[in-house]
């Protein structure tokens, strides 16, 4: 079997599946070059990633796949696991090869994997749209960070430029280093370095950075978070399923109250 | 300024919680203003309490005065607790704050009845007003009735909410009146269905004119709490359904009584609520709404309470044998969803899937079905030859010995004192 290594990046994938076409192999290997290690008795091939081919494999993929199933198999992608990038590939061509319809056969592995592994990431997605705490700045600008599992920044630009229009906000990702940040206008991908003071562990900004209002909205979410709970009806085995401890230190109401 | 601030949300948050209704989904109020948030689509619950409970929306009272006096109530007027009240500006500033940092979908606003039911009415809907015109406010919001407020503030409240509700509280008129002397089911029915009429004729003036204002766009909802009273789960859930016909209801909670007040009507204060029935109600409830189950199968005269160690559906299946096994590569899906341990969206993926090729066991794994439980009423490409029918009782056995209820460790404590 061919070994394809590629760039790990969508277009890098998907600029593989053409090559798959063109050279007229059989099924490959796609590894991303950060897994990848080269072996001396094996052959593999480089791809370049290449904007038109791309272009041309995803709308190829438009034709046969309905926006959900477009939007799965980029969420997929998004989850980042090695070998999340063999489904795709497989999925793609499995796709393209056959008519209209086959991405509903569940009974195929990359069918299966694509619908569940998007739905893993379309998971914590949506899990990053509730735990979300923005802290206001003395700037007015209303700023997050978080380490979800998969590269879900992208997936959150529409939720939260509709919802937040008309207020500055960033939300920085700390495992990749980089966030989006929002103007009032459009939403910019940003990169900055955390200075010494900035406690990346916890979602909260130094004091002076902070809006004066903003110590008493936290109390009061904690007050609140506190005051909601049925002691008569603890069950904290229901409480970690919903909020998984990963996530705590993000989230203002499960930090104790060093306030 | 803090601390009182802190106290009163204390006091208002607190009172507030017993209200089960979380859901901040069904409604279609988009950012359109670009203003302060949006309501569309499904609901997001921010988090979790540790009971486990959804918490989507800034539930409070605005007061925990009350003229009223129903036993059941932590602000029932003769209960010796702290009263607070806020003001219209503090609900609107905190609700707007709490948008703004992402903890809340909204406000659920529910209170007490200070002086009467119109002087109460006509607080809340100066706060919704607020939100929504002057703070230019898009999230959810969730507006309790007062019952025995006029036609004119429903109607006005109507305009700025996404939802509204009234309580029905007990399931049986009889088992009300004996709670709450001064409440009946009719006054619940009065506004519910002038609300459910004012629905209606708004959406049929949509249909001529394109800018008819929303109203209450997410629908109407009530609450029935359970173990109060000595209710069967066949009066309640007769109960629930007639109101999901009659006023086209959204939801209808069902709240396991937690005790808060010493009174011989009542269960005493620190036994256990009756959680394992309250689980049964909603997956009963979820029977008729989405699984094509009618309220008499699941619930009637030689069956008035749902089983405590199976689920509904599963024990629908176990007086019903006769339908079963159900063949998964060429059954309904009607049929398909009846079967125990397979969800909608299983059933779904079945009937999809099957156009491709028979369906083997590992098909229907992967589908994710809970496939110990389905298997003793299915029957698939690569099922075993049956020898005979099992009985229902030596199925339940199986399944029972083979699950492990979440609410094995808690006590069967449900309370009968009556
Ligand atoms: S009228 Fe409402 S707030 Fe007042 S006591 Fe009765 S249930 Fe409680």
């Amino acid at each position: 079997m061919e070994t394809f290594v590629f760039d790990g990046t969508l277009e890098g994938l998907l600029t593989a599946v053409f090559y798959c076409y063109q050279k007229k192999s059989g099924r490959v290997k796609i590894v991303s070059s950060a897994h990848f290690y080269p072996d001396v008795f094996q052959q593999h091939f480089e791809v370049v990633s290449e904007d038109d081919k791309a272009r041309r494999v995803w709308a190829g993929l438009k034709t046969k796949l309905d926006k959900q199933w477009m939007l799965n198999f980029y969420k997929s992608f998004l989850s980042e696991q090695p070998p999340a990038f063999q489904h795709l590939v497989d999925f793609a061509r499995y796709i393209i090869d056959n008519e209209p319809g086959a991405e509903s056969n569940y009974g195929n592995p990359d069918v299966l994997a694509i619908s569940q592994l998007s739905q893993k990431v379309h998971r914590e997605k949506h899990r990053m749209e509730a735990f979300i705490r923005f802290q206001k700045t003395s700037d007015g600008i209303f700023y997050a960070h978080i380490e979800p599992d998969f590269n879900v920044l992208p997936l959150l630009i529409p939720h939260f430029k509709n919802r937040y229009a008309d207020q500055k906000w960033i939300i920085y990702d700390l495992k990749r280093k980089y966030g989006l940040f929002y103007d009032l206008e459009k939403v910019d991908e940003i990169v900055f370095d955390f200075s010494e003071e900035m406690s990346p562990g916890l979602n909260a900004l130094p004091a002076q950075l902070l809006d004066e209002k903003e110590e008493l909205y936290t109390i009061l979410w904690k007050d609140y978070f506190r005051n909601v709970n049925i002691p008569a009806r603890r069950n904290m085995k229901l409480h970690i399923r919903h909020v998984p401890k990963r996530y705590w230190k993000y989230l203002s109401e499960k930090q104790s109250d060093a306030i | 300024m803090y601390e009182r601030i802190r106290e009163k949300l204390g006091i208002l948050a607190d009172a507030a919680k017993y209200d089960v209704s979380c859901s901040s989904s069904g409604s279609n109020r988009k950012n359109e203003n670009r203003g302060l948030g949006d309501a569309e689509g499904t609901g997001i619950c921010h988090t979790y309490t540790e009971d486990g409970r959804c918490v989507s929306l800034l539930k409070i009272l605005l007061t925990n005065h009350c003229i009223f006096d129903c036993a059941f109530c932590v602000s029932r007027r003769s209960n010796d607790i702290k009263r607070a009240a806020f003001t219209v500006e503090e609900v609107v500033e905190l609700t707007i704050n709490f948008y703004r940092r992402n903890y809340i979908e909204g406000l659920f606003l529910s209170s007490g009845i200070f002086k009467n039911a119109d002087y109460t009415m006509e607080r809340l809907v100066r706060i919704v007003k607020k939100l929504r015109t002057e703070e230019r406010f898009n999230g959810y919001i969730h507006l309790k009735t007062i019952p025995g407020a006029s036609e004119e503030l429903l109607k006005e409240a109507g305009m700025y909410a996404d939802r509204m509700s009234i309580n029905l509280e007990m399931p049986t008129e009889t088992g009300l009146k004996i709670l709450a002397p001064e409440k009946s089911h009719e006054e619940v029915k009065k506004p519910l269905g002038y609300i459910q009429q004012s629905i209606t004729q708004f959406s049929d003036e949509k249909a001529l004119i394109k800018s008819v204002p929303k109203f209450v766009p997410a629908g109407q909802s009530t609450q029935i709490v359970i173990g109060a009273t000595p209710d069967t789960d066949k009066e309640i859930m007769h109960t629930a359904n007639a109101f999901y016909k009659n006023f086209s209801l959204k939801r209808v909670y069902y709240s396991g009584y937690i005790p808060i007040s010493n009174d011989s009507r009542l269960p005493v204060i620190g036994s256990q609520p009756p959680l394992i029935r309250e689980n049964r109600l909603y997956q009963a409830d979820w029977l008729m709404r989405f699984y094509g189950f009618n309220v008499q199968e699941i619930v009637n005269d030689a069956h008035p309470n749902l089983d405590v160690d199976v689920d509904p559906k599963l024990s629908w299946a176990l007086r019903h044998l006769e339908h079963f096994p159900v063949d998964v590569n060429t059954a309904d899906y009607r049929m398909i969803l009846r079967v125990p341990g397979i969800g909608v969206s299983s059933a779904l993926k079945i009937v999809q899937a099957r156009k491709f090729g028979r369906l083997y066991k590992d098909h229907l794994k992967k589908i994710g079905i809970s496939f110990n439980k389905a298997r003793h009423f299915i029957r698939f490409a690569d099922s075993p030859v049956q020898l005979n029918d099992f009985e229902a009782g030596h199925i339940k056995g199986i399944i029972l010995s083979e699950s492990h209820s979440k609410y094995q460790k808690n006590p069967y404590n449900q309370l009968s004192l009556f």
